[in-house]
């Protein structure tokens, strides 16, 4: 392992290797990212990687329109030589009461407004015509969307950005515990793992769930907690479900990946809030019921494997982001269950903040300050 | 084994497609299962992980003994949700 580095990321997920590649790009050297697991072993890898404009505050919608861009043209940037998986099918957020439609109207126009993003309402007849054999009958109203959104291969999106950073001299190790951060006055001087010392004078917390623990590290308090959710995967079938389909209300949704089969996950409100990521058979119940009760066509499939993973939940489920009181320490965290989109755009930002440039996106309301000052930005369109 | 021989018959994957990963630096089980979906198939690798475990050993030097086992999910088998929505607490399994 190499005893100096100019950054070291904490975290190899989607964000971390997002952020190594773009700074490795501003010309930075001897990066070195550092993986517990696997690449994409945590939550990156664990989530359904549902893409979309549809948040409800300003800096998601501004954060998501140009993560969307980016993606975009991904492929090619990073010469990839595999399909990231990326679809553009829409994203269809269903209103099942008449606050929630006002608020997704509310959200519609904002994201219309700020980006230009193309959302709309559509009717249940709408609806119908883009999900076949969704149930109309009991009490939908109209919903959410938006047919640039979709979703992605998370763990091609993350391998793209890590072998690009390698082409550009970054280090990532994996199967690396961090075990301490040393500070010297007021500022990071190394991370201590379990293969050895890395001396350096700035460290990124990309850590997920991890993220408050790294925190502790360095004396500051990031308050989030994990929570688990759980999904499984059914046998591949024809294309059948163009877009993936969410209801806040029940929690739950559903996506057909460009392999076939199809994901779907329900969140549950009492989880215990710890770092259980095993699966549980009372999920396979709740999803069944749900799932069916939306579309009733899916009871046909076969079930071909569940799994859990934690969200890294904050009290407003908004992150926490960009520098902190100690200086060389910044954090990318607390993402709550919608941060793996967001991935190239957040990896960019970053870059341009450790470079010490003004990132082209404010993302001044994510400081860890907010907890301090009570300037807390909830974000409305989260599951 | 032959280049063109069938590893993983659900995903239908060649020792060449496993080959070629492992030659861009992925040697891990966990690693490779999720680019290639090796094992991610309805039999859920019950064929394909030892033949795999064999392959990464050979290639990399690695002791099967000590490699790292990626996690068996639930369900044990493919199982329809209608199954699962036609169940009651008192059922016998």
């Amino acid at each position: 392992m190499q005893n100096t580095a100019e950054v070291v990321i904490i975290g190899g997920g989607v964000h971390g290797c997002s952020i190594a590649y773009h700074l490795a790009q501003k010309g930075f050297s001897d990066i070195a990212v550092l993986e517990k697991g696997y690449l994409a072993s945590g939550g990156t890898g664990r989530s359904a990687a549902g893409i979309r404009h549809q948040f409800g505050t300003e800096i998601n919608i501004r954060l998501a329109s140009e993560s969307i861009k980016m993606m975009e043209h991904l492929r090619e940037e990073l010469e990839y030589p595999c399909d990231l998986g990326f679809r553009q099918g829409g994203y269809m957020m269903l209103a099942y009461s008449e606050s929630q439609l006002k608020q997704f109207e509310a959200n519609v126009e904002l994201q219309n407004k700020l980006v230009n993003a193309g959302s709309q309402i559509l009717s249940p007849a709408e609806i119908a015509e883009i999900v076949p054999g969704i149930n109309t009958q009991d009490g939908l109203l109209g919903a959410s969307f938006n047919e640039r959104d979709g979703h992605i291969d998370p763990f091609h999106l993350t391998h793209a950005y890590a072998e690009a950073a390698r082409r550009l001299g970054v280090h990532i190790y994996t199967q690396t515990r961090v075990l301490d951060i040393k500070t010297s006055g007021n500022r990071v001087s190394g991370v201590v793992t379990d293969k050895g010392e890395i001396k350096t004078q700035v460290v990124v917390n990309a850590a997920g769930p991890h993220g408050r623990i790294i925190a502790n590290m360095v004396g500051l308090d990031a308050p989030m907690y994990p929570e688990r959710h759980q999904i499984l995967v059914t046998e591949p079938i024809e294309d059948f479900l163009p877009c993936m389909v969410i209801s806040l209300t029940h929690g739950c949704y559903c996506k057909q990946t460009p392999h076939g089969s199809l994901l779907m996950g329900v969140g549950d409100p009492n989880e215990v809030k710890d770092f259980n990521e095993r699966s549980s058979w009372q999920f396979l119940q709740d999803v069944a019921q749900k799932v069916t009760f939306h579309i009733p066509v899916l009871e046909r499939l076969r079930i071909v494997r569940q799994w859990a993973g934690l969200y890294d939940n904050t009290e407003d489920k908004q992150a926490i982001l960009g520098e902190t009181e100690v200086e060389g320490f910044y954090i990318d965290i607390g993402w709550s269950g919608h941060g793996l989109q967001l991935g190239p755009v957040v990896g960019k930002l970053m870059a341009q903040k450790i470079a010490g440039q003004e990132p082209e996106i404010d993302i001044g309301p994510m400081s860890i300050r907010r907890f301090a000052t009570g300037e807390l930005i909830p974000e409305p369109a989260c599951v | 084994m032959d280049d063109a021989t069938i590893i993983c018959r659900c995903e239908d994957l060649t020792y060449e497609d496993i080959r070629d990963w492992i030659q861009r630096g992925y040697t891990s089980l966990d690693e490779i299962k999720r680019v290639t979906r090796c094992g991610m198939g309805q039999c859920q690798g019950r064929t394909c992980r030892p033949l795999l475990m064999q392959e990464l050993s050979k290639s990399t030097g690695q002791n099967i003994a000590q490699m790292q086992m990626s996690t068996f999910r639930p369900p044990l088998e493919p199982m329809k949700i209608r199954a699962i929505l036609e169940h009651k607490e008192d059922d016998e399994i």
